[in-house]
């Protein structure tokens, strides 16, 4: 028997950012409004604040990573904090030190945040239960369980975009059986009210009772993207290309590739996102990627101002 | 030692008694019921008004972690655990290491636990050498050496043909044979039911096929060979209704259920509480509906604790790291309690399940209270309510996803052989949680 949502202070404030289950609209939409604030200061010539001087992030990915990594980093240090990177695969795991061993030692050296990223999920769950109350987690991608993040910078471009939550018809095509950024992407447009949220995908690579979600399913990619304002593409891993999940990448390809002839089925306007990093000619086309809908490097960009904002509210600054 | 046990609720579910009596025991066996036999002087006597006097406990899993894992917990810890829970007698599965494939090991097992002078240990045996699934043991020797049945436990047995000759081998010597269904193919990697908590918490699954398919395996290989097995720890509806036909068409089967499937679900995993993480996995509340009905019809012949014990560090892991299992051997009897009166079963027919069934699962003496037959008896207060708590439980291992919960009924006396092994509140052990 375990507390009810540990991400949310005993008041519902959000001390560690865990996942988008069960976080109440009003702090989704507070992290996308800070958020907003927050890209503006990302356009000034002097790109910082000092809502986090004096506070050490960091960043402990257990798993490798570029693109999330880096965006934490920057918006770290664009909140004056001083930023410590640990790629801890290569050295204290290998020592056969536990997680929890890990987070012990660093939080000593008077951390006060973590941003994790763990290949087990429910690994950003077990630091939060075990760190000071002080302390504050952020869950930069925990195994196939939630990447909150992205999918807060998700709607953030959505937003930018498309304005309302309510009136959208949202598509996520690809493998949702091992993606976290689906996860936390269907539990964020439903809870921001998104009337229609789509999964496009072979059986394969669609989680059992996904429907339970509320999604609905479809395994034709053009049932799927018709009249859809925001096809959003996920990542398919090179490991999950050929074997008992898919035949090959080109037969994906052929059914869930994003093209342009497949494109002009959802809404002239519609826009094409993806999580990056991208295959090119596996999930996605170039020209659709590189085409006048993608809102792809935009979403990068976003991230940056919406990581400010996350970190900046758990730290405790409204 | 001369004992009357005075004034009772003497719920025997072999003989179907259920009445408020004296119950005399005497040399280590049920002496009389009612009346004192002749010229019975009692050494101590019991006050049992308010209590429930039943036959001892017999617990079909207990893992008591001896050989090779006296950091998890000694035989020591977990007999006095078991005892303390009103277990009388319990089978071992043979996944110690190195596995109990060695009539020496088995030999060393029954003599250490005999050593204790407390609850009766029955090894089962593997089934085949080291657990591998590729050469069977020599079962005939395991036997003589103690063993009551033989097992494979939770390691996979990817050969069918291993299986097939094993079931035949046994079969020749009338050995049962007790195999949890699992297709270990289906279940890799698996840590969590195939299903709606899986698919929210992104935990890679295991499908109640993998259960179903090596259990349609399993009926067909006993229909073949005529193999008397025993299926450990069900945990899908589906295997309920296939057990029930089976039963029917005259297979010569029993089976068991935990007691953390009979109560739990999937979504007792919550925000990955690594409690919950056991084999099988804790299905969905439809599963563990059937498999309440299935208890109380009788398709499901015993329910068990499948103690588990395992150390803090190894619970102190993400999800899927985390070491599946769960101690339970002192839950035992409230557990079984809470399911009996929420399926509004009696308690006669209940008790069943953790004494004269499970007795005639493991095919041993005992299990009923008769004169003449052996004393081995849990008295315990059915009203007695409290929390549990880590430091209330003697187990080495404190991992129960049962944490927290207000139980009811606790075992105050057990004896084994007329001795008593265990005397609520005489230890020197502290015993917290008591309200």
């Amino acid at each position: 028997m375990l507390a009810a949502n540990p991400q949310l202070s005993a008041h519902g404030e959000l001390r560690h950012l865990l996942t988008i289950e069960g976080l109440p609209r009003e702090t989704i939409l507070q992290i996308l409004d800070t958020a907003t604030s927050f890209v503006s200061v990302t356009e000034r010539d002097v790109k910082k604040v000092p809502l986090l001087r004096g506070k050490s992030v960091f960043n402990l990915f257990f798993e490798p990573s570029t693109r999330t990594r880096t965006t934490f980093e920057i918006a770290a240090k664009r909140l004056s904090a001083d930023v410590i990177n640990l790629n801890v695969g290569a050295s204290s795991q290998s020592k056969g030190e536990t997680l929890l061993d890990t987070v012990a030692n660093l939080s000593a050296m008077h951390a006060d945040m973590f941003v994790v990223r763990h290949a087990q999920s429910g690994a950003a769950h077990l630091i939060a239960r075990h760190v000071a109350p002080n302390i504050h987690v952020i869950n930069a991608g925990d195994g196939r369980h939630a990447h909150p993040t992205q999918a807060l910078l998700d709607m953030f471009t959505i937003r930018h975009y498309k304005s309302e939550f309510s009136g959208l018809r949202v598509a996520i095509i690809g493998d949702v059986l091992h993606s976290r950024v689906a996860r936390s992407q269907i539990h964020a447009l439903t809870t921001l009210g998104v009337p229609e949220v789509r999964v496009i995908g072979p059986r394969t690579l669609l989680p059992s009772e996904v429907s339970r979600l509320g999604v609905h399913v479809f395994h034709d990619m053009r049932q799927g993207l018709k009249d859809v304002d925001v096809v959003m593409m996920l990542r398919l891993q090179t490991e999950r290309m050929s074997g008992a999940l898919l035949p090959s990448a080109q037969e994906f390809f052929k059914n869930y590739g994003l093209n342009a002839d497949k494109l002009a089925v959802a809404r002239p306007d519609a826009i094409v996102m993806h999580p990056g990093p991208m295959n090119r000619g596996v999930e996605i086309d170039s020209t659709v990627a590189d085409g006048g809908q993608s809102v792809i490097l935009p979403q990068v960009t976003f991230g940056i101002a919406v990581r400010m904002a996350v970190m900046s509210i758990v730290a405790g600054n409204p | 030692m001369n004992i009357h046990i005075k004034g009772g609720r003497v719920v025997d579910p072999a003989t179907g008694l259920d009445r408020t009596t004296d119950l005399f025991v005497a040399d280590g066996r049920i002496a009389a019921l009612g009346r004192p036999p002749a010229g019975f002087g009692a050494a101590r006597t019991i006050e049992a008004t308010g209590l429930t006097v039943c036959p001892g406990l017999v617990d079909l899993s207990v893992r008591l972690r001896e050989p090779g894992f006296e950091y998890k917990a000694t035989l020591d810890s977990e007999m006095a655990a078991a005892a303390a829970g009103g277990v009388t007698s319990l089978a071992c599965p043979p996944d110690t290491d190195p596995p109990l494939d060695e009539p020496g090991l088995v030999e060393m097992l029954k003599h250490r636990a005999k050593s204790l002078n407390r609850t009766r240990v029955y090894p089962v045996g593997a089934l085949t050498q080291g657990l591998k699934g590729e050469r069977i043991t020599e079962m005939a020797q395991l036997a003589e050496a103690g063993c009551v049945a033989f097992s494979q436990t939770d390691a996979p047995l990817v050969d069918t043909r291993v299986l097939h000759r094993a079931l035949q081998y046994a079969t020749t010597f009338g050995y049962p044979v007790w195999l949890r269904p699992q297709d270990p193919h289906l279940s890799h990697g698996g840590v969590a039911h195939d299903g709606q908590v899986a698919t929210r918490l992104g935990l890679p699954p295991v499908p109640a096929v993998a259960e179903t398919l090596a259990l349609s395996a399993i009926l067909l290989l006993v229909r073949e060979t005529g193999a008397r097995v025993h299926l450990c720890r069900l945990s899908a509806a589906d295997s309920v209704d296939m057990v029930r036909q089976a039963k029917a068409m005259g297979l010569p089967i029993t089976c068991d259920v935990s007691v953390n499937h009979v109560h739990l679900s999937e979504m007792d995993i919550g925000f990955f509480d690594a409690n919950c993480h056991l084999v099988p996995p804790l299905r969905s509340l439809r599963d563990r509906d059937a498999l309440r009905h299935g208890l109380a019809d009788g398709t499901i012949d015993a329910i068990c604790s499948d103690h588990t014990p395992v150390d803090d560090d190894a619970k102190q892991l993400p999800f899927g790291e985390s070491a599946a299992g769960a101690t339970g051997v002192e839950l035992l009897l409230p557990l079984a309690l809470k399911w009996a009166e929420e399926v509004r079963l009696p308690l006669v027919k209940a008790l069943a399940r953790v004494t004269s069934d499970a007795t005639r699962v493991l095919g041993v003496e005992g299990g009923r209270i008769e004169p003449g037959g052996r004393a081995d008896l849990c008295i315990f207060d059915p009203e007695a309510s409290y929390r549990v708590e880590p430091a209330m439980l003697r187990s080495q291992g404190r991992n129960t996803p049962f944490l927290g919960y207000e139980l009811k009924g606790r075992a105050l006396y057990t004896l084994v052989d007329g001795q008593i092994v265990f005397e609520a509140g005489a230890t020197s052990e502290v015993v917290s949680g008591e309200q």
